[in-house]
């Protein structure tokens, strides 16, 4: 699918710089079972991209392919402008990621987390330190910042993790269904750092089981049996469908679906 | 006859207060929604109804029996379906089903037909190991397992958590197809928008309840005209709306802003002409009528 935005710049080999991830016939099999069957799309830096799905659809194995975790079977992948064959690890330096599970150290206080995260992604001790500092104010964790976080209600935990995941100034963040389980106006207080880091130049690219988030992208895709069935603005997938929200959109596309499972 | 009656529930947890003087009843055949967030008290309640956890004060009859003194007449009652998934991981379906009627002293056979049309849909994995299940099957299974006793009350702790969309109406089906059958309900889920698929709801957080009633009383008691609103860069319209003076509220919510005004009598004119002064393109407003995640927003800026 072409991006409507820069028409003039399809095509040519400098146009992959300005996009924060391209991806082309992707397709990743395991024994006969094509969990990622030649999907393509690209997202553009700076967006807010929507990645869409039923439970087993391939967004976890699409989603590792991108992070540079796990090689394709064919197909063409560049995230941050490096290539999943072969720049794996600097693809990974160049990413944030951040899931609801596993993204925190429980026995670790708020800046310890800080600095190990900071430190395996190489910001220097001095940086860190001025960083986080101004990171714990601007999250109001001042109080809190030598306690464990296994002891922050889960919201913090997630503000907080989101913002370990950028703290390295990634390129591209992703976001593996980060809002479960918290009360409406935290998750919006989530969605409002979201928004001022892609305001900040950061692609943000989002997995979520609430529709209604889904429509806080800029575009988003749906993917259905390992294929990408519909990738478009929220505004016009709903009109495509027909639809009055997110919701019936998904069920239209996600209800053909063969596969079940996680 | 109320089917489950709480009155003045109170559990703490070291300081913490997990569940904060609740009170509520259900009726018998109702299909009733505890609605919030983790950490809200959902979990304690369901525990201490199912005779699991004992409450530090207050007191609740299910079905018309003690949760302390009576508790074992409670379990033989009730099915319990926990937030994460408790069936044996290394037995298959079928051996799990077995298992649970074995133990309520019924069989597969005696109570068929309440489990008939949930279970035949994962009756093809008969003989795979519970713990090999998708995630959709799991969950079906393990209401079966819930049910196969033919309990009077079903207690369903979180059941669409992490399910797509899809599944998730699936489930509701299958829920309301119980209730059909007679039997009461007592749903919990953090999302809004099943909330409108009980029959009643309470509006949960911090363990207190901040609002119970039918869904619809709730919606019609929001104290105020809500308005949606969008432009072409939605996060600056949001920003731009949150800090004006006349605004009340404004929060994101789908493709649109909601928000409210301070005055009484305001309408769509208003919100344009407060608009207008940041001059965004693409400006969009009109009045809508609002979601419980609307009412569960505005009551939780009440607390």
């Amino acid at each position: 699918m072409e991006d409507n935005q820069s028409p003039s710049t399809v095509g040519r080999q400098s146009s992959t710089k300005e996009k924060a991830i391209v991806c082309k016939n992707l397709t990743k099999q395991f024994g006969d079972f094509k969990a990622v069957n030649n999907i393509s799309f690209d997202v553009d830096q700076g967006e807010i991209f929507g990645f869409l799905g039923a439970n087993g659809a391939g967004k976890t194995t699409a989603m590792r392919i991108l992070c540079g975790l796990s090689y394709p079977t064919s197909g063409e992948a560049m995230v941050a402008g490096f290539d999943v064959y072969r720049q794996q690890e600097k693809i990974k330096k160049n990413i944030g990621y951040m899931s609801q599970k596993f993204s925190l150290y429980d026995n670790l206080t708020v800046l310890e987390n800080i600095e190990f995260y900071g430190g395996i992604y190489g910001v220097q001790g001095a940086e860190i330190k001025t960083r986080s500092n101004d990171l714990v104010s601007t999250l109001g964790l001042e109080k809190e910042a030598k306690k464990l976080v296994g002891e922050l209600p889960l919201g913090w935990k997630q503000k907080l993790a989101f913002s370990v995941a950028i703290f390295h100034r990634p390129k591209i963040v992703f976001l593996d269904e980060p809002t479960g389980g918290v009360d409406p106006v935290t998750r919006r207080q989530f969605w409002d750092m979201i928004y001022e880091a892609a305001a900040n130049g950061i692609t943000v690219f989002v997995t979520t089981h609430y529709m209604d988030e889904a429509e806080y992208c800029n575009r988003i895709s749906v993917m259905v049996d390992g294929c990408v069935n519909a990738m478009d603005t929220p505004a016009n997938l709903k009109k495509q469908f027909n639809a009055h929200s997110m919701d019936e959109v998904f069920y239209e596309l996600a209800r053909s679906a063969k596969r079940t499972g996680d | 006859m109320s089917s489950v009656r709480v009155k003045n529930i109170i559990k703490t947890y070291g300081e913490v207060k997990a569940v904060d003087n609740v009170s509520f009843e259900v009726q018998k055949g109702e299909l009733f929604g505890l609605i919030g967030p983790d950490g809200a008290g959902k979990t304690s309640i369901f525990r201490i109804l199912t005779t699991l956890l004992l409450a530090d004060s207050g007191t609740a009859t299910v079905d018309g029996y003690d949760v302390v003194k009576d508790y074992q007449a409670i379990r033989n009652r009730v099915g319990y379906m926990p937030g994460r998934f408790s069936l044996y991981q290394d037995l298959t379906v079928k051996e799990n089903l077995t298992f649970f009627a074995t133990v309520f002293g019924t069989s597969i056979e005696e109570n068929y037909a309440l489990i008939k049309d949930i279970y035949e849909q994962i009756r093809p994995f008969n003989n795979r190991r519970a713990g090999k299940l998708s995630g959709g099957m799991k969950q079906k299974l393990a209401l079966c397992c819930a049910l196969i006793h033919k309990p009077a009350i079903l207690f369903l702790d979180e059941p669409t958590t992490g399910v797509d969309v899809v599944s998730r109406k699936e489930f509701w089906d299958m829920l309301n197809q119980l209730k059909k059958q007679g039997i009461t309900i007592v749903v919990s889920t953090p999302y809004m928008d099943e909330a409108m698929l009980c029959d009643r709801i309470a509006l949960i957080q911090n363990g207190s309840i901040m609002s119970i009633n039918t869904p619809d009383h709730i919606v019609q008691s929001f104290p105020k005209p809500l308005f949606a609103a969008k432009a072409d860069n939605i996060y600056r319209l949001l920003q731009d709306l949150r800090a004006d003076t006349e605004v009340e509220s404004c929060y994101a919510f789908g493709e649109y802003l909601h928000l409210t005004l301070r005055v009484k009598d305001g309408n769509e004119h208003t919100i344009s002409a407060i608009a207008a002064k940041y001059n965004p393109g693409g400006f969009e407003v009109k009045r809508i009528a609002p979601a419980i995640e609307d009412c569960f927003i505005e009551l939780m800026g009440n607390e």
